[in-house]
């Protein structure tokens, strides 16, 4: 029991792992809001959805170009909405969030509801560790998190965009002297977030169906793993998932499934109280504007 | 004995580095009651982080700051600002929108200058224009009426001194205050300086402008790569053959 | 020969400042005009119209309110995404003390609103120090796990909620109750923020670093601003509560997060009567949108976009730019 409980929770700290990924990187590291993350996870399952079934597309190719097409949106979201409104965090903000809010209940409007819509898993399989059995649809996922985390660990630190990622965070002014288009790099950098988010949904749906309510799920996991783990730290992310997932897994196993939402809370609660600005989080108030 | 008394800030061993750069590093002095201290340092030698460390808006890694014998270290910046010690900052941000004279409502809305005037505010508006008549906003002329964003950076600067003369301090930093203003301009600002001197209020000049700061400077510190060099009176640092090499480069 | 626009104040607005506003009617009625439409149009017009419109204005009134509570919290630089976490505080906190107390709502209301406002005060202080995102982001989420902690744990009634409670006197009392509410609120924090507090808050918002300079404890305002706004929003909860004889999970849902945030942006932020505008414009609105299920929000959603993109001043705004001055060519020396 205590062994499966253990994998199950790192299968499910991968997973808040993979989601808030995506988040952290538009926002943590490049500064830029997209609070329409929730909306994108949704929207790159429905694609996918829609262009393996209804187009009759084979599933590689489908997923891919949802991928592609739900980055290409984060893209042309940063030249029509965040560009215009730059420089005022609360706008992009606001902006993001009613444009994803718009783009989930489209869907929920056209009807997307129901339990036909789901996404095939990568192979129908289970795996064994032990005595306990793992679909290896989960164990993908945890592969995933850590290659994505070594992936975006090493491209924002030693490649040439990955580090115009993070001067533009912090200071894009200078970042401009330094020959950086701050305006192409937030683009690519909302692009990048976004096909993560996709990445994130076609590797997490499979688990259940699509549904609008979790857009709202993802953002909401992706929000309380950067508030607790500290927005912009990729370790802060891990560490995190880590003691979020396990603590959601065990409470499930050992106390009650329903008690599950109640550790982000708690979690959340405590961070507050302890360390405002999460585990890793180096966000001071008046420190960064002197 | 008589010496250490009128010592009203003491600093000792400040050290603060920002990641892998070290800002201050192990910088003390003091500060006699009444004087001007000048201190001057090649662009970021550490001046500007020693007054934010001083006046709280950054947070020392080691040190200590005692402000007549209280130990300041860490403080949050309306505290030590409650105690007496005001700063000045380098880029002037007033509120735009709003007219000059009423930019200084907001000091003089502090719990200190209510604490000072006996527990009321008073007419604030009234103690605003004064104020800005008081560091060189004529009267007749209505700037001190004129929005903050149309003012030219003189007046931002006077603007600014008189928001750190609305609080009723006894130690004023003031971060390169001159720069950007003509020889006009610092010389119609230095008298206010003096009087200020003359109430016995003591003054802390972060400077680069080397000839107008030792006209009027008792003594001089000089910072280089956030340590201190140099300290002594002005003729006597600048022939000091480290403060020659920090500001003019070594002969070879 | 070049020419721009050039912008001045009109006749009777120059004529109507301070004091000079008695020399004549027409300046005072200038004056008096735009502040006698909420009031004539809240408190005389709407009770004549069908009893279906009266429920729509009372929805639209604590929407207001909630405008203007998030429109308080926006003065001082505090972007909220989440002010279903007032009104489900304010709305448990009232049914509770009804449910299991027996107050009548007399009691509940002003006790919910003074305890709900504080209750979200303490849970939101310690974002209070760091980046306005943070606040944002834990505004947004609270509400949406409190709403899953009631789920889980069936406290406070759980899913079914706290039914059965305290109604209004009449339909009429409660129309006229949150108008008055609504007008007060108006009113009221248009005057304060006008005064040389409102200054302060606004600095804050504006240039925090210098108001801290100036020896201002930019944290204790920030709280206070937290306390008006939340209590604000706690006061709509408490009354829904007795409005729908019901306290439940639907208090936190994401509909009141989001309504007044986009009123705020359509009608203006910071100007209180903006939000209110805003609300009167998309609640009504939605109400014929109704039908269409889920395509309201996506209204809310596209609203917000556009408005933020494109009229980010909002309605306000330009309608009182437009009152107060003129425009006019004038050639370019």
């Amino acid at each position: 029991m205590f062994f499966g409980t253990l994998i199950y929770g790192f299968i499910n700290s991968a997973i808040l792992a993979v989601m808030a990924l995506g988040f952290n990187l538009t926002f943590g590291i490049s500064g830029v809001a997209n609070f329409s993350y929730g909306a994108l996870y949704i929207f790159a399952g429905f694609m996918s959805w829609i262009l393996l079934n209804s187009l009759g597309l084979p599933y590689l190719l489908s997923v891919v170009i949802a991928v592609l097409i739900t980055g290409l949106i984060g893209v042309v979201m940063y030249y029509l909405v965040i560009l215009r409104v730059k420089g005022l965090a609360l706008s992009e903000v606001m902006a993001t969030f009613g444009l994803g809010l718009a783009i989930m209940e489209l869907f929920r409007y056209f009807d997307f509801v129901g339990f036909r819509y789901t996404l095939p898993v990568f192979i129908d399989r289970s795996v064994s560790f032990g005595a306990v059995y793992i679909d290896l649809q989960r164990v993908f996922i945890a592969l995933i998190a850590v290659g994505l985390t070594v992936f975006l660990y090493f491209f924002t630190h030693h490649t040439r965009i990955g580090l115009a990622f993070r001067a533009i965070a912090q200071d894009e002014r200078t970042a401009l002297t330094f020959g950086i288009d701050s305006d192409l790099i937030g683009a690519l950098s909302m692009g990048f977030g976004a096909a993560l988010a996709a990445v994130a949904a076609i590797v997490i749906l499979p688990l259940g169906t699509i549904a609008v309510e979790g857009g709202y799920e993802v953002l909401i996991n992706a929000l309380a793993v950067c508030i607790v783990g500290g927005l912009g730290s990729t370790l802060g992310i891990m560490v995190a998932s880590l003691i979020i997932g396990m603590a959601q897994t065990f409470t499930a196993n050992y106390i009650d499934a329903h008690w599950m939402f109640l550790v982000s809370l708690i979690a959340i609660a405590l961070v507050l109280v302890i360390k405002p600005s999460g585990i890793f989080g180096s966000q001071k108030e008046l420190e960064e504007r002197i | 004995m008589n010496r250490d008394e009128s010592v009203i800030l003491k600093v000792e061993n400040l050290t603060k580095s920002f990641g892998g750069v070290m800002a201050v590093l192990n910088v003390s002095f003091d500060i006699r009651k009444g004087e001007l201290l000048g201190i001057i340092g090649p662009n970021g030698s550490g001046k500007t982080t020693l007054v934010n460390l001083v006046t709280g808006f950054v947070k020392p890694d080691s040190g200590r700051v005692e402000y007549r014998g209280r130990n300041i270290t860490g403080w949050a910046p309306y505290r030590i600002v409650g105690l007496g010690i005001t700063r000045t900052f380098q880029m002037v941000k007033p509120f735009y929108q709003l007219p000059a004279f009423k930019n200084l409502v907001v000091p003089l809305s502090s719990p200190r200058v209510k604490r000072l005037a006996g527990g009321r505010y008073g007419d604030r508006d009234a103690v605003a224009l004064d104020l800005l008549e008081e560091v060189g906003f004529e009267r007749d002329s209505r700037v001190s009426y004129k929005s903050a964003a149309s003012l030219p950076q003189g007046y931002l600067k006077r603007l600014e001194l008189a928001k750190n003369m609305a609080l009723r301090p006894d130690l004023l930093i003031l971060d390169e205050l001159f720069s950007g203003l003509s020889l006009a301009e610092v010389a119609s600002i230095v008298p206010i300086i003096e009087k200020l001197r003359l109430q016995g209020k003591t003054i802390v000049m972060i400077e680069h402008r080397l000839k107008e700061l030792f006209r009027i400077a008792d003594r001089v510190m000089v910072l280089n790569y956030g340590e201190k060099i140099a300290e002594g009176a002005s003729d006597q640092v600048m022939e000091d053959p480290a403060v020659k090499q920090a500001y003019l480069g070594s002969e070879t | 020969m070049r020419k721009r626009k050039e912008r001045i104040d009109r006749g009777v607005k120059a004529r109507s400042s301070d004091i000079y506003a008695l020399t004549g009617v027409r300046e005072m009625l200038y004056l008096l005009f735009p502040r006698a439409i909420p009031v004539v149009g809240l408190l005389v017009f709407i009770p004549l119209l069908s009893p279906y419109w009266r429920e729509v204005f009372i929805s639209t009134a604590v929407y207001a309110l909630l405008a203007i509570s998030w429109d308080i919290l926006v003065s001082a630089g505090l972007v909220s995404l989440g002010q279903a976490l007032f009104y489900g505080i304010g709305s448990y906190f009232a049914g509770a003390l009804n449910h299991y107390w027996g107050l009548s709502p007399l009691w509940t209301i002003p006790l919910a609103t003074v305890g709900g406002g504080l209750l979200c005060t303490l849970m939101l202080l310690p974002v209070l120090r760091l980046r306005g995102i943070y606040f944002s982001m834990v505004t947004l989420v609270l509400p949406l796990m409190l709403l899953r902690l009631v789920e889980a744990t069936r406290i406070l009634g759980g899913t079914e909620g706290l039914t059965g409670l305290t109604p209004f006197p009449s339909p009429l009392f409660s129309l006229y109750f949150v108008q008055i509410a609504l007008l007060a609120s108006l009113f009221g924090f248009r005057r304060l923020m006008g005064t040389d507090y409102g200054l302060i808050i606004k600095g804050i918002s504006d240039n925090d670093r210098s108001v801290m300079s100036a020896g201002i404890n930019i944290y204790w305002y920030k709280a206070q601003v937290l306390f008006l706004g939340a209590s604000v929003g706690a006061f709509t909860g408490a009354f829904g509560t007795h409005l729908d004889m019901f306290a439940g999970m639907p208090g936190f849902a994401l509909d009141y997060s989001i309504m007044p945030v986009a009123a705020a942006v359509v009608g203006g932020m910071g100007t209180f009567a903006g939000p209110m505008v805003g609300a009167f414009i998309l609640v009504p609105l939605s109400e014929f949108l109704r039908a269409l299920g889920a395509l309201r929000i996506v209204f809310y959603g596209l609203f917000l976009v556009i408005f933020v993109v494109g009229l980010p001043e909002g309605l306000f705004h330009y309608i009182q730019r437009k009152y107060e001055k003129f425009e006019r060519w004038v050639v370019v020396e």
